[in-house]
C-alpha cells in the first residue's frame, strides 16, 4: 500500500504538488457547448502553444489548497509571540463590519456624496487616533508603517525647507527597525547611529555629542517607543527637549505603540510626528505580510505638508465631533465618532507632500481598526495595554534564569533575551526557534535588534490567557533543558513538521516556482 | 578572537587579500563574520567575471542581514570556492582559511598598496 501516504490526509506529510497529482485529460470543471457565435482568435504568434497547466479533478484541487491552509501557522492556529509584530486577536467582528456591503462595495471613484459613510469613518478615525496619541492631525494615507515613516520624513523635510533650513542628517538609534535608516536615506538624509547604554536607554551624552557635532544639520531624530529592546525609555522627555533645543523634530516610530495606547500620549512626551502600525496595535490579519496600514499623526506645524487625500467635514465647530462618554465623566475620551449630519468631503493638505498611492489607501484596514478602537472604549483600551505589558512581565518573570535577559529590568510589550548561554551549550538561537515548532509555538523574532548577541524576542500581547503562557513558559523551559542535555534535539529541529529544516536563505534567492 | 595573519592585505569594507604571484585569494575578515553571525549565503560573480577594485562583486547573507561584498582588487575570477557556496558556515569558522571566497587574475598588483596591513586593520578595527 505505497499510495496510503499520499491518499490520506496527514498534517504530518508534505503536500504534493499539483504537477505531482496531474493525470492526463482530468478536468475540474465540464464547460457546456458554447451558443453564441466565436469570437476570431488573435494571430498565432501571439498565441502560447506550450501552457501546460496540471490536470486534476475539482475535488483534488480544493482539497490540495485547503490542506496548504491548514499547514499554514497563524494567530487563529496557534500563539504567534513575533516580536515587534503585535500579533494579536483580530475579532471576527471587525471582518463581519468590514463585509458590509455598504462598505465592501464602494468604489473608490464613487463621488464623495455617494459614500459619506465610509468618510465618516475615515474621519472619526482620523480624529480618533489624534486623540489617543495627543496629536493635532492624522492622515490615513500611508499604506504601510514603513511608508508611515516615509511620509513622515517626508512632512519634516517639507517643513524644513518651508522655513529656509537646510538640515541634512537624521539621529538613529542604532537598535532601530532597519527600516528607519532606510528611510532617512531614501528621503535624502545622511543617518547618524546612536548607542544605547547598558540599561538600553539612549546614551544621553552619546546624543548630545551627535547633537553637537552634526549641529543645525540635524532634521530629526527617529525614535521607536517602547524601544525596540522592548523598554520604554525613561529620558524621552529629556531627549526631545535636547533635541528640540538644537531645532530638530522629533520623530516616534509607533511599531510599539501597543505597551501605551491609554497609559501616555506620544504628543505629550515631545513627539512631532509618528506613525501608528494599524495593522498591528489596531488588529488586523497580517501575518502573511498585509494588508497594512501606516497613518501618521502630527503637531499643528506640520499639518499643512500631510499626504493627501484627507478627509474634511463641513459642520459648526462645536458640532465637529463629539466623545462618546459625553465627557461627563470628567475623563478624557479616546472614542470620537462624528456627528451623521455633517458632510464629509476630500481635501488636499494646502502644501502637500503629495499622494502616497491609489485611492485612498486600504480601507478596509482603516474600517477594522475603527471598529477595533469603537468596540474597545477607552477603558478597553487602557486594559489591552496594561495586559500587554503584563503578559511580557509575566514571560520575563517565568524565563529569567532559564535564558539571560538582553536587559533584566521591567519590560515593556515585549520581552527580549539572548540565546547566549544556549549557543554556549551548542544551540544557537536559530535551534532554539525551530524546537518551538515542534511544542506547536510560532518562533519569535531572533537576531534582531542586530546589537543583542543571540537575540530571542517574544511579544506575547494582551490577547493569550494564563493558562496558554504557562503552557508556553513550559515548553521553553523544557527547550532549555534540552539544550543543557542534548543541544543536537534542537540542533535538528524541527521533528514534527511536514519539513525538517528548510534552506531558507536559498529559497528565498532561489525560489524553484512550480504548481 | 585570533590576529589577523600579516601574509595578506586587507580593506576597509573587511575582506582580504593574499597574493601568490600574478594571482590572489580573496575572502571575509574574522571580524566581519564575527559582526555578521552566523553566515547562511554567499552569492559570488562567475569564474571568468572581471571584478573592479572596491566595488561591489557579490553578497553574503547571514542570520542578521544582507550585507555587500567589495573586491579589495581588481582583476579576472578564476576560481569560486564551491565549498562556501555549499557550506556558508565555513566563512564563520575558518575566515581565512576554508572559507576562503574566490580566487582571481589580479589586473594590476601594484592596486595592494591602497590596502591595509594587518596591524594597520587590527587598529582600524578597534577603534
Amino acid at each position: 500500500m505505497t499510495n496510503l501516504q499520499s491518499s490520506t490526509f496527514n498534517l504530518q506529510q508534505p503536500e504534493p504538488t499539483l504537477d505531482a497529482r496531474s493525470h492526463a485529460g482530468r478536468i475540474a470543471v465540464a464547460m457546456p457547448h458554447s451558443d453564441v457565435p466565436g469570437a476570431e482568435a488573435p494571430p498565432a504568434e501571439l498565441l502560447r502553444r506550450d501552457l501546460r497547466l496540471p490536470e486534476l479533478s475539482q475535488l483534488d484541487v480544493v482539497r490540495h489548497y485547503t490542506r496548504l491552509s491548514q499547514l499554514n501557522w497563524s494567530i487563529d492556529t496557534h500563539m504567534y509571540p513575533l516580536g515587534s509584530c503585535t500579533m494579536k486577536l483580530n475579532p471576527k467582528v471587525n471582518d463581519a463590519i468590514a463585509a458590509m456591503p455598504g462598505f465592501a462595495d464602494a468604489h473608490p471613484m464613487q463621488p464623495a456624496a455617494d459614500v459619506q459613510g465610509a468618510l465618516a469613518v475615515v474621519y472619526g478615525l482620523q480624529r480618533t487616533l489624534a486623540e489617543i496619541t495627543g496629536m493635532a492631525e492624522t492622515s490615513l494615507a500611508p499604506l504601510a508603517g514603513a511608508q508611515g515613516e516615509l511620509a513622515g520624513v517626508l512632512v519634516i523635510k517639507a517643513y524644513l525647507e518651508s522655513r529656509g533650513e537646510k538640515r541634512t542628517t537624521i539621529l538613529v538609534p542604532d537598535s532601530a527597525h532597519g527600516t528607519n535608516p532606510a528611510t532617512a536615506s531614501m528621503a535624502g538624509f545622511d543617518v547618524v547611529a546612536v548607542k544605547p547604554q547598558p540599561d538600553g536607554d539612549m546614551d544621553l551624552d552619546a546624543l548630545r555629542v551627535a547633537l553637537e557635532e552634526h549641529g543645525p544639520t540635524v532634521a530629526a531624530l527617529m525614535i521607536t517607543l517602547p524601544s525596540t529592546l522592548g523598554l520604554f525609555d525613561r529620558n524621552i522627555v529629556q531627549i526631545a527637549e535636547m533635541v528640540h533645543a538644537h531645532g530638530a523634530q522629533m520623530y516616534g516610530d509607533g511599531a510599539n505603540l501597543n505597551a501605551m495606547v491609554g497609559q501616555v500620549k506620544p504628543g505629550d512626551l515631545g513627539f512631532d510626528v509618528m506613525h501608528i502600525n494599524l495593522h498591528k496595535t489596531f488588529s488586523q490579519p497580517h501575518g502573511g505580510g498585509g494588508p497594512g496600514a501606516g497613518p501618521i499623526v502630527v503637531k499643528e506645524h506640520l499639518i499643512p505638508f500631510l499626504p493627501s487625500p484627507h478627509v474634511v467635514v463641513d459642520a459648526d465647530e462645536d458640532e465637529r465631533w463629539k466623545m462618546e462618554d459625553g465627557s461627563g465623566s470628567g475623563r478624557p475620551s479616546s472614542i470620537i465618532h462624528p456627528p451623521s449630519s455633517a458632510t464629509y468631503r476630500l481635501h488636499d493638505p494646502e502644501r502637500t507632500i503629495g499622494r502616497l498611492g491609489a485611492f485612498h489607501g486600504n480601507f478596509g484596514v482603516l474600517l477594522r481598526a475603527y471598529a477595533y478602537i469603537s468596540s474597545l472604549g477607552p477603558d478597553g483600551l487602557r486594559a489591552m495595554s496594561e495586559a500587554a505589558v503584563l503578559n511580557a512581565n509575566y514571560v520575563q518573570a517565568r524565563l529569567r534564569g532559564a535564558y539571560d535577559l538582553a536587559h533584566d529590568r521591567t519590560c515593556m510589550h515585549e520581552v527580549l533575551f539572548s540565546g547566549r548561554k544556549q549557543k554556549a551549550q551548542g544551540a544557537k538561537t536559530l535551534d532554539i526557534a525551530k524546537r518551538m515548532i515542534d511544542y506547536g509555538y510560532h518562533p519569535p523574532t531572533i537576531y534582531f535588534p542586530l546589537v543583542v548577541e543571540e537575540a530571542l524576542m517574544i511579544e506575547p500581547t494582551e490577547s493569550e490567557t494564563k493558562e496558554t503562557l504557562d503552557a508556553f513558559c513550559e515548553a521553553m523551559l523544557q527547550i532549555a533543558a534540552e539544550a543543557e542535555t542534548q543541544p543536537e534535539l534542537l540542533r535538528e529541529a524541527p521533528h514534527n513538521a511536514p519539513l525538517r529544516r528548510l534552506d531558507e536563505a536559498t529559497a528565498a534567492r532561489k525560489p524553484v516556482l512550480r504548481w | 578572537m585570533p590576529a589577523n595573519p600579516t601574509d595578506r592585505k586587507y580593506s576597509k569594507e573587511h575582506e582580504w587579500l593574499k597574493i601568490d604571484g600574478d594571482s590572489a585569494t580573496i575572502g571575509v575578515t574574522d571580524y566581519a563574520q564575527d559582526q555578521l553571525g552566523d553566515v547562511v549565503y554567499v552569492d559570488l560573480p562567475q569564474p571568468g567575471a572581471s571584478i573592479t577594485q572596491f566595488e561591489k562583486m557579490g553578497e553574503i547573507e547571514s542570520v542578521k542581514a544582507v550585507s555587500d561584498l567589495f573586491t579589495p582588487a581588481s582583476g579576472e575570477v578564476l576560481e569560486v570556492n564551491e565549498k562556501v557556496v555549499e557550506k556558508p558556515e565555513l566563512v564563520n569558522s575558518d575566515p581565512h582559511g576554508e572559507g576562503w571566497l574566490l580566487k582571481v587574475k589580479l589586473t594590476d598588483p601594484a592596486e595592494a598598496d591602497k590596502l591595509l596591513s594587518a596591524a594597520e586593520y587590527d587598529a582600524f578595527t578597534a577603534t
